[in-house]
């Protein structure tokens, strides 16, 4: 018998912390699963974020650094600059890279930082209770907009992804989501492009993971997974937004 | 015979979240009615020979609870 599908090596034995039915568990494994295929688990250096994924050096089995909220871009340039033949990666929720640390990423990827980034977007602060964040949904109930957010107060979703493609540095920007078995495996195939491109010494690279957080928008796990397709994506359409030439 | 299944699950593994179960096309997960130490109603495959090892179920698992193996 052939395992066709099982544990990643890239990932310890430990047990997430995630909710039931939260994708971030997905995002993980097809992380591990790439570093895995690419064979760079020993050269690979991930930063972890603050947020949900906060523990995710925990979770990881490659060095791990975690940084200070939203300043992983930062933490991750210096650790390139000074190792620059390792692999080094970001993990980071929206409340991590699209407020907090709006700044770090926007510069980290003008300056085309040989980094790449998950970007894993859920459309509000999963940690903290399920106040809204920059990137919730015109309209959308959170514990800070409880009568939906209002665009006229709160501003509008942020697209980071869509910003970051106006910089040169950035090579590969690409949005995927993780809501079906097809997307998740196109998810994986975006997530080895954006590896490649650091390992090829193109440029930054981000990939935005859209995902769920079926407790805090008070869902069953696969309710969420409905609101997924049918909400975010319409905000947030998916598909390669910049892309190099002569990379597969 | 532990060698013999198309797919493990690590029931301790599992959190209950179902997403797996809409995802297989012949139909053959459900939720057990025992409870694992986390007190979560694990995912289940009753009738093994049924598994064509597609592995969807494995891929949409959020917490890498299933393993899946082929015949080669």
């Amino acid at each position: 018998m052939k395992e066709v599908a099982g544990y990643p090596d890239a990932l310890t034995d430990k047990q997430f912390h995630y909710c039931p039915g939260c994708t971030h568990g997905i995002i993980h494994r097809i992380v591990a699963e790439v570093i895995d295929e690419l064979d760079i688990r020993e050269e690979t250096i991930g930063v972890a974020p603050v947020g949900c994924s906060v523990l995710a050096y925990e979770y990881f089995n490659v060095d791990m650094h975690e940084a200070s909220h939203g300043r992983a871009p930062a933490v991750a340039t210096g650790i390139k600059r000074v190792h620059p033949d390792k692999f080094v990666f970001t993990y980071q929720g929206d409340g991590d890279l699209a407020s907090i640390g709006t700044a770090e990423i926007v510069h980290a990827a003008n300056r085309g930082e040989l980094i790449s980034t998950i970007f894993v977007n859920n459309a509000i602060y999963g940690m903290t209770g399920g106040q809204m964040a920059p990137t919730s949904l015109e309209g959308q109930k959170t514990t800070t907009s409880p009568f939906g957010r209002d665009v006229r107060e709160a501003g509008h979703p942020i697209r980071m992804s869509e910003m970051l493609t106006q910089l040169d540095g950035a090579v590969y920007i690409t949005r995927v989501s993780v809501h079906d078995p097809q997307h998740i495996k196109q998810a994986k195939k975006a997530i080895k492009k954006a590896f490649k491109i650091q390992l090829e010494g193109k440029g930054f690279a981000l990939v935005e993971v859209l995902s769920t957080c079926p407790t805090n928008w008070g869902m069953k796990p696969s309710d969420s997974i409905e609101w997924l397709k049918n909400n975010m994506m319409e905000t947030y359409p998916l598909g390669d937004l910049k892309t190099p030439e002569g990379v597969e | 015979m532990e060698k013999e299944k198309s797919v493990v699950f690590n029931e301790e593994r599992c959190k209950g979240c179902e997403l797996c179960v809409p995802v297989c096309p012949v139909n053959i997960i459900s939720m057990a009615d025992d409870i694992n130490s986390h007190g979560y109603h694990y995912a289940q495959v009753k009738e093994q020979d049924k598994c064509i090892s597609c592995a969807m179920c494995a891929t949409m698992c959020p917490d890498v609870v299933i393993s899946v193996y082929k015949e080669e």
